[in-house]
């Protein structure tokens, strides 16, 4: 290899060097572009946001099982022991829908603020700055990997078997999960810096959109029929959440149809869709979710134009 | 061919002033149309290129747009209009350690600092020991950088900057890192990063470092560019306007422009000298009034840098209306072979405005015969006890 420091390959890698604009605004291709030349950066971020979060800690890592392993059990108090539901295996459909939960929220809640409290970075250091929030959904991921690693512990302990037809189906709803996060995570990140409001707005938001989506509860066995006496079943499912949990507890708790262990009797407690049409309603849902992505990085380029005098 | 390697165009940048900042909701909400901002031009059509090799200076006093127009170059602020080119790879000592995550080691920060620059992670794994030898905190690199110093700190910040070999160094006013050791070093270093052809963009307050580092000057005012072209002039631009902008509240008949430095003499008409010989300048100044200030000489080598600046010492010079002649005794010039550049310049009192400045009125051609090399004549004598 040539030396590096010598001024002929200066010269020489000048002559083959890329030519970058900045200008007023960065279309989306030379968005995407840039994002993707820079993930690298995007993965040292994901890395040191981790190491930060757990930084002398005992536990460390552990602590992204230990704690929705206590979310675990408290709702499985409640709603199994206390309430009685009657939902046969319902830790695994719990955790089911609760890993895909904490992705989301984990994502956005950290992606809100993820720019006004890196305002010293942003001000001073140039990159593309979406791939703070991006990092947030990226070290997300992380905890959502481990944890999917306690589900499948929790599916052999339980002696538990998924739907195989359904697996297929899985990382097309996991893109789409990705995505969406992705751009729920960006838009705020950016709003937050017009509006500070906006975190604590976003803890209140999350937690109604907790409820609304069927996590705790059994979507077919507790709101589908009202849903469709009124016909806003539809309503429902403008909640991209709503589909994505569904799928990974129809993956993951099999049963459509189950026997309540209080009385024995019968429980409707996903939908009966078949596995194909799963596949058609994601497949959908993935192409929605991209072009949302896709939006939210043009809102963040509208808005990053002013963040300077705004941080 | 020397290729270009930053193409600034019609390049202007507005911010928004606010006069009431509605950041929560609920002003938001109750305030709609108030908290009225007005746009501020903080740069107004400025065009300039730059090529491969060139360290081009940019100075202006506060608020003339010089950090703003280092910001857009760098990418981290968007022209309003205009747009700029760059070739290469570029890296920019805005703030030094604007990147560290305090919670972080130095190594992690050495990684996350040097992607963050935009290099990959197997350029900064090759240069890793460079820039840790460069930052000279070998023992605390593992260490968390919450526990360093400032100026381990900066240090390790300016380190990787540099070691990464960019194509284009920016850097904005922070070369006062460490102490004077370390400073040398940088300068080394980018005396270095000259040779290898690459491009240094520079932003300072001081002439000095401009004279010292650049081959070309730019002059920013109030967003303008009112300069751009060889050091030596753009800094009389300098100088020129650093006069127009004496406080209009000091007496009237100090105005700018009254006191002129019109020429520098010598007796025998000649600025060859030997080395240790004695030499007198005639400075002659014309002043439109009776004024009383600070007389201060400089002089230059030829790459920039400063050997000498001495000032009239306290007791001012009394200028009379109309020609006056200030002398100026070298009883015995220290100075080694070389052409040197001589600046004078008549201050106020205070010494902290400019009244006149000749730059590079005269150059000094010292000749010397001895053994001794360098600048400076320091007549050791070395024997063995």
């Amino acid at each position: 290899m040539e030396d590096p420091t010598s001024a002929e390959a200066v010269h020489e890698g000048l002559a083959h060097a890329p030519v970058r604009v900045m200008s007023a605004r960065v279309k989306l291709g030379t968005r995407l572009v840039n994002l993707y030349s820079r993930r690298e950066l995007w993965r040292n971020l994901v890395i040191s946001d981790i190491r930060i979060k757990y930084k002398g800690s005992a536990l460390g890592l552990l602590w992204s099982m230990l704690n929705p392993a206590f979310t675990l059990g408290i709702y499985y108090l409640v709603f199994s022991v206390v309430l009685k539901n009657g939902y046969p295996n319902y830790v695994i459909f719990l955790f089911s829908g609760l890993i895909v939960w904490n992705m989301f929220q984990n994502s956005v809640f950290s992606a809100t603020g993820v720019i006004v409290d890196r305002a010293g970075l942003v001000k001073k250091v140039s990159f593309p700055r979406e791939i703070l929030p991006l990092a947030n959904v990226g070290s997300a991921i992380i905890y959502f990997l481990i944890q999917l690693v306690v589900l499948i512990i929790f599916l052999f302990v339980f002696h538990h078997a998924p739907e195989w037809n359904m697996l297929a189906i899985l990382p097309i709803t996991f893109a789409s999960l990705y995505l969406f996060a992705a751009a729920v995570s960006v838009v705020m990140s950016a709003i937050t810096v017009y509006m500070r409001d906006m975190k604590h707005l976003m803890e209140v938001l999350l937690q109604l959109w907790f409820w609304m989506s069927p996590v705790v509860y059994s979507y077919e066995n507790s709101l589908s029929v009202q849903l469709a006496a009124h016909h806003i079943k539809m309503l429902y499912f403008l909640n991209p959440m709503a589909l994505i949990v569904l799928t990974f507890q129809r993956t993951f708790y099999v049963n459509t149809l189950v026997h309540s262990t209080i009385d024995g009797h019968a429980i409707k407690m996903l939908p009966t869709w078949q596995p194909s049409s799963f596949l058609y309603l994601n497949l959908a849902m993935l192409v929605i979710m991209g072009s949302l992505f896709l939006i939210s990085l043009v809102i963040f380029g509208r808005l990053e134009g002013n963040f300077e005098s705004e941080l | 061919m020397k290729q270009m390697v930053v193409d600034v165009s019609d390049v202007s940048k507005s911010f928004k002033i606010h006069y009431e900042r509605h950041q929560s909701l609920k002003e938001r909400l109750l305030h709609p149309r108030t908290g009225h901002s007005e746009d501020f031009a903080a740069l107004k059509d400025i065009s300039f290129t730059m090529e491969e090799g060139e360290t081009v200076g940019i100075i202006g006093h506060n608020g003339s747009g010089k950090s703003t127009l280092l910001k857009c170059i760098c990418g981290v602020l968007q022209p309003t209009t205009g747009e700029i080119r760059l070739r290469g790879s570029l890296a920019a000592l805005l703030e030094l350690g604007a990147g560290f995550q305090l919670e972080l080691s130095g190594r992690d920060n050495v990684y996350l600092y040097g992607t963050m620059l935009g290099f990959s992670k197997k350029r900064v794994d090759q240069i890793f020991d460079d820039i840790v030898a460069f930052s000279e905190i070998e023992h605390f690199i593992d260490t968390p950088v919450k526990f360093y110093s400032s100026g381990m700190y900066v240090r390790l910040a300016f380190a990787v900057a540099v070691n990464v070999n960019p194509d284009i160094l920016v850097i904005d006013e922070v070369l006062a890192v460490g102490d004077e050791r370390f400073q040398a070093k940088c300068i080394d270093r980018i005396r270095r990063f000259q040779q290898e052809g690459r491009a240094i963009l520079l932003v300072t307050h001081s002439a000095d470092q401009i004279r010292a580092l650049a081959s070309r000057a730019i002059v920013l005012e109030s967003g303008l560019m009112i300069a751009n072209g060889d050091v030596a002039d753009s800094l009389r631009v300098f100088r020129e306007h650093l006069l127009g902008d004496t406080p209009s509240n000091e007496v009237n008949e100090h105005q700018a422009g009254d006191v002129n430095i019109e020429s520098v003499t010598t007796p025998t008409g000649s600025f060859d000298v030997q080395s240790g010989a004695s030499m007198h300048f005639d400075v002659h100044i014309n002043s439109a009034h009776a004024y009383s200030g600070n007389f201060v000489l400089e002089i230059f080598t030829r790459a920039g840098v400063l050997v000498s600046r001495s000032d009239s010492q306290g007791s001012p010079i009394n200028l009379r209306p109309g020609r006056n002649t200030v002398g100026i005794d070298l009883p015995n010039i220290p100075l080694l072979d070389g052409v040197f550049d001589v600046n004078v310049g008549v201050l106020d009192p205070r010494g902290s405005n400019v009244k006149a400045w000749g730059e590079k009125v005269a150059t000094l051609q010292v000749t010397y015969g001895g053994r001794q090399g360098g600048l400076v004549e320091l007549d050791a004598t070395i024997r063995q006890n």
